[in-house]
């Protein structure tokens, strides 16, 4: 065979391979994936590998979206028109309804969230559907606890994340072998970082919710960062509500998602924003990272996403 | 021209300065943002005092290894420069992790291997480097570190990296070795070049890692091995679409040519190469894509479509090195599941040939069982055929892992032998 100069495959395109080959394996291997939508970029780029994987076929799973019910309204009304234009099933497990049932005790104060409470939503939908795997958006630059995170990463009869005891994870063979009961999550996007995301929304010219792009918001300022006024608010004394020009890195939970003073009106301007930031995304914007040094470690172990 | 992904691993004895020579790498290439800067600071002074910036920190994961203070799993780092873009699988030295060591060593291109300049080569660090060739990781860089508590000595360089060299004539597989001596806490010759070593002339440890080549260069100098892995068909009725998915393991494929499906041997031509972009005339690997053929065959998972005049081999029997990850003893007669492409079969241990001494590099004659972390070469039978080429000359068709069926475990991992 020759040896002609063949075209090259960018780092993008070498991510987009082996996330695919990740996403096959699943569904080969698994009688009940989903795939966790949020509306959010990452998973906004789930849902194109899994188009590049499976089409022209229908996914061979449904997605669902742990809703907390303090969302962005741009965010669901996105999710809802995503979904529709992928003729895609939906399954929303709501926060609210493991609260009203009980199963959930909403926290107080005006440093409450729903963050914590969406494990037990994730977990319940879980058991209640029989999902085998999970995909997630996750990435391992995103948090140190998920830098050693395995891409398909076991989760025992009570959801848990076991980090001293993975499986081994050897070239591309995935072991997907899982008792009744037990789930696997598993996160395509593992090897991104959150500029190839970015640029691969950019170059798949994607379309993202508002809130990613500069806008004007009411805001109030809280531990050095800046969150959005919203029905669910409830102020500190002191604090003082102003309007400023915002975008939002990532998209959680109102109540816990902090927006960056921006002017990136364009997915070219994103980019550009992001590969000159200085600070990291959950640094920037997730209340709930600060908590501990092992914050994000403690929610992994409990079953988090 | 060069792939812009280059995965590397690290590793070295405890102390040889590997968690400082990632955070100096992340560091100098100003890929650590202010907010784990200001976390790193925070901890050092908590841990050194005033003033104190440890480096080492910023690889820093889970809570049992910052209270025991060693790394005890892989850990992945990114960083980018303008040339490229890199995943660093930052392994624990321990002989109790070799385990961790093939793992991360399993997927790089290149590895770096550590040494302390005053301590020399210590066994940790011949374990890995041997490991990555055993890994077949063709590209390996001996990073001799420390070289600021040695006076910046060439002699000392010179020294150590004769005693390597000694070493590593017996690794096979390893097609170039680049020495480098540098001081990761001090970031001579990581990033930059230092003022302190002007005897050194070769690359810096960053330069090298940027031009150097990695196996997917040129893919067409490999037989084409696609597994299949996912049939794709829309719903009975709609369409007769039937498209064959999976990510093309190494070669080319082009659309017209003639190709075979094993084991079963049936022929056909590719009709297409489709992927959502539309179709192709040509792929190569690691492209992920969906064919179809000329002929309505009946393929499923597991099958592997190739051109017919360059086949692997189609075999129930193979001979292997295995690596042993559990401390349930693996014994002849041993049944597992084996896990080889996209295919999975029964397997059992018909006999163990040799055991590999991984500080001598000598194969010791038929042991009666492996232990955790003990490598040997041993001899298979599997439930169906398996098409597999020798690891060295493929590590995607060339490797497996076993898995324990009752406690449903990843127990080994096998790289396929060249006289299987
Ligand atoms: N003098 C000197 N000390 C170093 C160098 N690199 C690392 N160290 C120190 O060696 C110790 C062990 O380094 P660390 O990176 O934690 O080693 P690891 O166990 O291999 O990850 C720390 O005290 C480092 O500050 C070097 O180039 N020169």
């Amino acid at each position: 065979m020759s040896i002609a100069t063949r075209p090259q495959l960018s780092h993008l395109r070498a991510l987009e391979s082996e996330a695919i080959h990740v996403m096959r394996e699943v569904a080969a291997e698994f009688e009940r994936p989903v795939l966790l939508f949020s509306g959010g970029k990452d998973s906004i780029v789930l849902l194109r590998l899994a188009e590049k994987a499976f089409r022209p076929a229908p996914f061979p799973f449904p997605l669902m979206h742990v809703d907390t019910g303090h969302n962005f309204p741009e965010v669901i009304e996105y999710r809802d028109r995503r979904v529709r234009e992928l003729g895609e099933r939906l399954i929303v497990a709501s926060v609210q309804e493991s609260i009203d049932s009980g199963r959930a005790v909403e926290e107080t104060g005006p440093r409450a969230s729903r963050n914590r409470l969406q494990t037990v939503t994730l977990l319940d939908a879980i058991a209640e559907h029989g999902f085998d795997a999970a995909f997630g958006g996750a990435r391992r630059d995103e948090e140190r606890a998920r830098a050693k995170e395995r891409i398909m990463s076991f989760r025992d009869d009570f959801g848990q994340w076991d980090p001293k005891n993975q499986r081994p994870e050897l070239w591309n063979l995935y072991n997907g072998r899982i008792n009744k009961g037990e789930h696997v999550r598993v996160f395509p996007l593992s090897n991104w970082t959150e500029l190839d995301v970015w640029e691969y929304i950019d170059s798949e010219q994607l379309e993202v919710p508002s809130i990613y792009f500069a806008h004007e918001r009411e805001v109030f300022r809280r531990d050095g960062m800046l969150y959005a006024m919203s029905p669910f608010t409830e102020l500190i004394d002191g604090e003082e509500v102003f309007t400023d020009t915002v975008r939002y890195r990532t998209v959680g939970d109102m109540s816990c998602t902090g927006g960056v003073v921006s002017k990136a009106q364009t997915l070219e301007q994103v980019v550009l924003e992001i590969a000159a930031t200085t600070i990291t995304e959950r640094g920037e914007t997730r209340a709930d990272d600060r908590v501990s040094e092992a914050a994000m470690e403690d929610r992994k172990k409990a079953g988090y996403f | 021209m060069t792939l812009d992904l280059l995965r590397f691993t690290t590793a070295g004895s405890v102390d040889d300065g590997k968690s400082t020579l990632i955070g100096r790498l992340l560091y100098d290439s100003k890929q650590v943002f202010e907010d784990q800067l200001a976390h790193v600071a925070q901890a050092s002074e908590r841990r050194g005092g005033e003033g104190t910036l440890d480096l080492a920190l910023l690889t820093d994961g889970l809570r049992a290894e910052r209270e025991q203070g060693i790394t005890i799993d892989v850990a992945y780092r990114y960083f980018a420069t303008a040339k490229r873009r890199f995943i660093i699988a930052d392994c624990p030295g321990h002989q109790q992790y070799t385990r961790n060591m093939v793992t991360g060593a399993s997927t790089a291109d290149v590895s770096v291997v550590l040494l302390d300049a005053r301590r020399g080569v210590l066994e940790q660090s011949k374990r890995h480097a041997f490991i990555s060739a055993l890994l077949g990781i063709p590209d390996m860089v001996v990073a001799v570190n420390k070289m600021d508590l040695v006076e910046y000595s060439q002699e000392r360089f010179e020294e150590l990296r004769a005693e390597f060299e000694g070493y590593s004539e017996k690794l096979k597989g390893v097609q170039r070795i680049t020495y480098i001596p540098m001081s990761a806490l001090n970031g001579d010759n990581v990033v930059s070049r230092s003022a302190e070593m002007p005897w050194y002339d070769g690359p810096v440890l960053l330069d090298h890692l940027e031009q150097v080549e990695v196996a997917y260069d040129h893919p067409g100098e490999k037989p084409a091995r696609f597994p299949v892995q996912w049939v794709i068909r829309p719903a009975a009725g709609e369409t007769d679409y039937r498209g064959y998915s999976g990510q093309l393991a190494s070669g080319a494929l082009r659309r017209g040519e003639e190709i075979t499906v094993l084991p079963g041997g049936l022929r056909s031509r590719i009709a297409a190469i489709d992927t959502f972009d539309g179709e192709l005339e040509e792929a190569t690997a690691p492209m992920s894509l969906t064919l179809r053929l000329e002929d309505e065959l009946d393929i499923s998972r597991g099958e592997l479509i190739c051109h017919p005049e360059e086949t692997p081999s189609v075999s129930r029997e193979l001979s292997a090195d295995v690596c042993w990850m559990t401390p349930d003893l693996l014994r002849p007669g041993s049944r597992y599941l084996l896990k080889h492409t996209s295919r999975t079969v029964t397997a059992v241990i018909d006999s163990l040939e040799d055991q590999l001494d991984t500080h001598t590099l000598e194969r010791i004659g038929a042991p009666t069982e492996l232990g955790l972390n003990d490598i040997g070469r041993m001899r298979l039978r599997t439930s169906a055929p398996l098409a597999f080429d020798p690891y060295s000359s493929n590590r995607r068709t060339g490797s497996f892992i076993l898995i324990d069926e009752s406690s449903n475990a990843t127990v080994g991992a096998g790289m396929i032998a060249q006289d299987a």
